[in-house]
């Protein structure tokens, strides 16, 4: 076979795929994943759970796309690489041949070493095998523990209520996912999801130990306080990290996860990495070595498909973006909105009294270049975020033209005044809010 | 919650038995006031019944759980069996309306349709035709379940505003004007010199193409009956207008989605009672390319259709080229495109093959209006950069079978000639990438290959 063989059908690996074709590149393709014959969209494994779509629905493409795309698939596991040899080794005996190689092997969900954390019953939420467990594992259950509080926590959390298991979050921080959300945005979520979804959440508290029944199966869990939960089913979402495991012990350069350079090189010859198992050994300025999500990933197969097409490119990422959906609370982000406010910045705050809407808006303390917006209820437009973030616009130009932004659909309420009266008032400015211009939105200025 | 899901079931089940019940035992259902004030309150009752089941306590939000375990929204068993029993009720209604009780002598009606009689003798004084009772149930059905639509996207008021829309257009202009005016003898009545003046349409938004027989011989008269005016010429000349000018002026300015799931009645019932049905349009190319062979072709046989209908009129005469115009042309447009596509498989087939069978594959009005849509619009459904995660939801709940998910993960707005802009695919989007919207046609079609891919070196620029 030889040519460019990727590990891994996930975004990241596909994605180069794709572009290696749409850019014009020849050589033979072959994609190898041990976990679903076709690419799907792992990002929906919640919906399948609950019953809004099957796994066929979450695959981007037909089935016949990969064959009227040149593109070989094989379902089989790597168990070995032979960097030298330039072949992979794999589990069903046979061995493949590369020319170039592409390490595209996602993430495995963080274990810490919690007593019982090997029972079952306790599993995390990665891959459409742990989705099939987790359908096994939660039949007919009626109570369930999660620990960690993340993204991923709140799915399950959202995928058991909807089978009308009764949830115990465990959240370590003071606040819900308090590595990323200002406390404001989190106390949000957190009532949400206990007032109208009835989760019961346990903030500052640690998980101790995972209970066995006797026959191996989890019957509840310990607290670092010594509070016994009991439960039949245990959710670890305490995040995930690059599945480099099999890749240990190699002559290939592993942090946490796989090195790469901006071409998404490792140190290997012909042998590149991308996607939630990459790290980058220089980051761009405001981002982070390792980009575990799913648009990065795209980003970078589109960066590394051109590379392979025989036209380099480094992946540059612009302005940092992404979104997430908190049971029924839609949340946006562009720019930079940390947890903690840094030094020299300011943060302006708007929460709507009865809705789950709200608007955190951070920048520079003098003078006011705005810096980065989450807002919850409220979708806004990514290419005018975009566009404002480079051209380093003020906090008050954004508000005046928040009319542009807004990206609710037809109808919906909005309250683009409300926010810049707030805002006035705060700052002692005088923002009004100019009527919404496609003139604007279209072509700038 | 489940007990009152399956209430509400149950007094669906009930409604058929009665309905059954009076075809099999006239004598026992012989009270047809009473019977059709239950069958009505069974339907309205039992919609409310389970949406209560389904929604009550539950926070507002995209809740499709259990779509796809679901008998009736999965093709299961139940699914398969409404589905032979609408086919069975269209294929009735439209070809042996006598089993379903139209009077066949001078006793009257029986059945079903006599049902009915009392409501239309308070409407018109005479007893009910097959088409008054399924105008009745029709309304019945949209309203009901456009209530639970309602509750179901309570919070999305792009859904709720057009959903009110779409109910009180059925209810007032679809039924009940067209039936006062016929008991004002403005319609289907006899005139002064004691003969029958004929029918018209009087759905003031029923708009040819997608009323066929606009231009039948039959219908031109019914229009210019003296016994009508000034309104049946009204009528003729809102029904030119409405296609000639008001259509492609609306389509231009708001896409067709403001006839298609605005205020058209088969988009109504569609988007109501069909929406329990929309994930099961089958988004494949393949029934991409058949529907736009089919919809084209339908739209060539309803003109070629009209044309020699019109010929005939203006020239008084029955053939053309030596073919009968009502055995060849009329007759078999009515007969396949008019009941057995739009009637038998557009509805019947809801719980199989989705609920726009019609809309998407059949629908005339539909292909004029997206010719427009598709190249001289201001409509369009805006991709939010790269928000998208290929998720699928907007695929899966397109009820026109469009490949949503294609244009948003690459970051290109969708402007498509089918989309009828029920808004549903914005509505379960969970990361907030899509938009319907009307703006300037220029950069309607965009991509925005920056924001979705590696940054195309714009930080050098
Ligand atoms: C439940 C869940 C929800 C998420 N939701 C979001 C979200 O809303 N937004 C967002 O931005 N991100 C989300 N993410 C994160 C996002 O899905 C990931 O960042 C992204 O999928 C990573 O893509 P990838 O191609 O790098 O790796 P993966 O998608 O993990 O693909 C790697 C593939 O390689 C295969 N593989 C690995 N090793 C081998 C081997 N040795 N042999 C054969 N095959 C192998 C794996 O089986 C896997 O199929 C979510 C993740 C999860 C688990
Ligand atoms: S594309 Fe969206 S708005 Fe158009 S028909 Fe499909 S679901 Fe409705
Ligand atoms: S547009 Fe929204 S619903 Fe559709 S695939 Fe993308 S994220 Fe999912």
């Amino acid at each position: 076979m030889a040519g460019i063989v990727i590990i891994g059908n996930g975004v990241s690996g596909i994605t180069t795929a794709r572009h290696i074709r749409k850019n014009g590149g020849t050589q033979s393709i072959t994609v190898i994943s041990s976990e679903t014959k076709y690419f799907y969209s792992r990002t929906s494994l919640m919906y399948i759970y609950m019953g809004h779509m099957k796994l066929e629905h979450t695959q981007p493409y037909e089935n016949d796309f990969w064959a009227k795309n040149n593109i070989d698939l094989v379902f089989d596991h790597v168990n070995e690489i032979d960097f030298s040899g330039k072949q992979l080794k794999m589990k069903s005996g046979s061995g493949i041949k590369y020319d170039k190689l592409v390490l595209a092997v996602g993430s495995k969900p963080n274990k810490f070493g919690w007593p019982g954390q090997d029972l079952n019953g306790v599993q995390g939420l990665y891959s459409y095998q742990d989705l099939q467990l987790m359908e096994e594992n939660t039949q007919g259950i009626k109570h369930a523990v999660l620990v960690g509080g993340g993204l991923i926590g709140v799915e399950m959390a959202e995928m058991l209520r909807t089978r009308g298991v009764d949830v115990t979050f465990l959240v370590r921080e003071s606040h819900f996912w308090g590595n990323v959300l200002p406390k404001q945005d989190a106390e949000l979520i957190g009532d949400h999801m206990t007032r109208d979804h009835h989760v019961d959440l346990r903030l500052n508290t640690e998980l101790g130990e995972i209970l066995n029944d006797g026959n191996g199966k989890v019957k509840g869990v310990k607290t670092k306080d010594g509070e016994i939960i009991d439960c039949q089913f245990v959710g670890l979402s305490a995040g995930v990290s690059p599945n480099v495991g099999f890749l240990k012990n190699t002559e290939l350069e592993i942090d946490r996860g796989i090195l790469v350079t901006r071409l998404l090189e490792t140190n290997m010859s012909d042998v590149y990495a991308l996607g939630d198992c990459a790290q980058f050994k220089e980051p761009s300025v405001g981002r982070r070595p390792l980009e575990q999500v799913w648009y990065t990933g795209r980003m970078m197969g589109e960066a590394l498909g051109k590379t392979l097409a025989g036209k380099p490119t480094e992946y540059k990422p612009g302005v940092w973006f992404n979104s997430a959906k908190f049971f029924d609370i839609e949340y946006q982000t562009y720019g930079e909105v940390r947890s903690v406010v840094p030094e020299g910045k300011s943060e302006f705050y708007w929460q709507h009294d009865s809705e789950d809407v709200a608007i955190h808006l951070v920048f520079d303390s003098l003078e006011f270049k705005f810096v980065g917006i989450n807002t919850f209820g409220i979708r806004l437009r990514h290419e005018l975020f975009d566009r404002w973030l480079r051209e380093g616009q003020s906090v008050m130009y954004v508000l005046e033209h928040m009319k542009d932004a807004n990206f609710d659909p037809e109808f919906y309420r909005t309250y683009e005044q409300e926010v810049a009266d707030a805002f006035n008032k705060e700052f002692n400015k005088n923002v009004t809010v100019k009527a919404k211009s496609w003139k604007r939105i279209l072509f700038g200025a | 919650m489940k007990l009152y899901r399956q209430l509400g079931t149950s007094l669906g089940v009930i409604f058929v038995l009665i309905l059954a019940g009076k075809m099999a035992l006239p004598l026992v259902f012989s009270n047809n006031s009473l019977w059709l004030t239950t069958i009505t309150l069974c339907v309205f009752l039992g919609v409310a019944l389970f949406t209560y089941g389904q929604y009550a306590g539950e926070s507002k939000g995209i809740k499709n759980n259990n779509v796809w375990f679901d008998g009736v929204s999965a093709r299961g068993v139940l699914g398969w069996t409404m589905a032979i029993l609408l086919t069975a009720f269209y294929v009735m209604l439209y070809w042996f309306p006598e089993y379903l009780g139209k009077a066949t002598d001078q006793s009257g009606n029986w059945g079903i349709i006599a049902l009915f009689d009392p409501l239309s003798y308070f409407f018109k004084g005479k007893p009910a035709s097959e088409w008054f009772m399924y105008g009745t149930l029709y309304t019945i059905f949209i309203l009901s379940l456009g209530i639970k639509f309602i509750v179901k996207y309570r919070h999305n008021r792009y859904q709720l505003v057009r959903t009110v829309v779409v109910m009180v257009s059925q209810l007032f202009l679809a039924y009940l004007i067209p039936e006062i005016l016929a008991g004002l003898n403005y319609n289907d009545a006899v005139d002064a010199q004691g003969t029958y003046a004929g029918w018209y349409d009087t759905d003031i938004k029923n708009v040819w193409p997608l009323d066929y027989d606009f231009f039948n011989d039959w219908h031109l008269d019914a229009m210019q009956a003296d016994a009508y005016q000034p309104l049946g010429m009204t009528y003729l000349f809102w029904g030119l207008l409405l296609f000639l000018v008001v259509t492609p002026l609306l389509t231009y300015f708001l896409g067709k989605r403001w006839y298609c799931s605005w205020i058209c009645g088969c988009g109504g019932l569609a988007e109501t009672a069909g929406d329990s049905f929309r994930q099961l349009s089958s988004k494949s190319t393949t029934s991409w390319k058949i529907e736009r062979w089919m919809i084209h072709t339908v739209m060539v046989l309803v003109f070629i259709m009209t044309l020699v209908t019109l010929y005939g009129y203006f020239f008084e005469v029955y053939d053309v080229f030596g073919l009968s115009i009502y055995h060849w042309f009329q007759k078999p447009y009515g007969f396949l495109i008019g009941a057995a596509f739009s009637g038998v498989v557009g509805v019947g087939f809801y719980p199989v093959m989705g609920n726009r069978v019609w809309c998407r594959f059949g629908c005339p009005m539909a292909g004029y209006m997206g010719i427009i849509q598709r190249f001289k619009s201001k409509f369009r459904i805006t991709v939010n950069g790269g928000q998208c995660i290929s998720c699928g939801n907007c695929s899966t709940y397109c009820e026109q079978g469009i490949d949503v998910r294609s244009y948003a993960q690459r970051g290109q707005n969708v402007v498509r000639a089918s989309c009828v802009g029920c808004g549903v695919c914005a509505a379960v989007c969970p990361r907030g990438v899509l938009k319907l919207e009307n703006g300037p046609e220029e950069g309607r079609i965009k991509q925005n290959t920056v924001l979705i891919g590696a940054d195309l070196d714009y930080l050098d620029k």
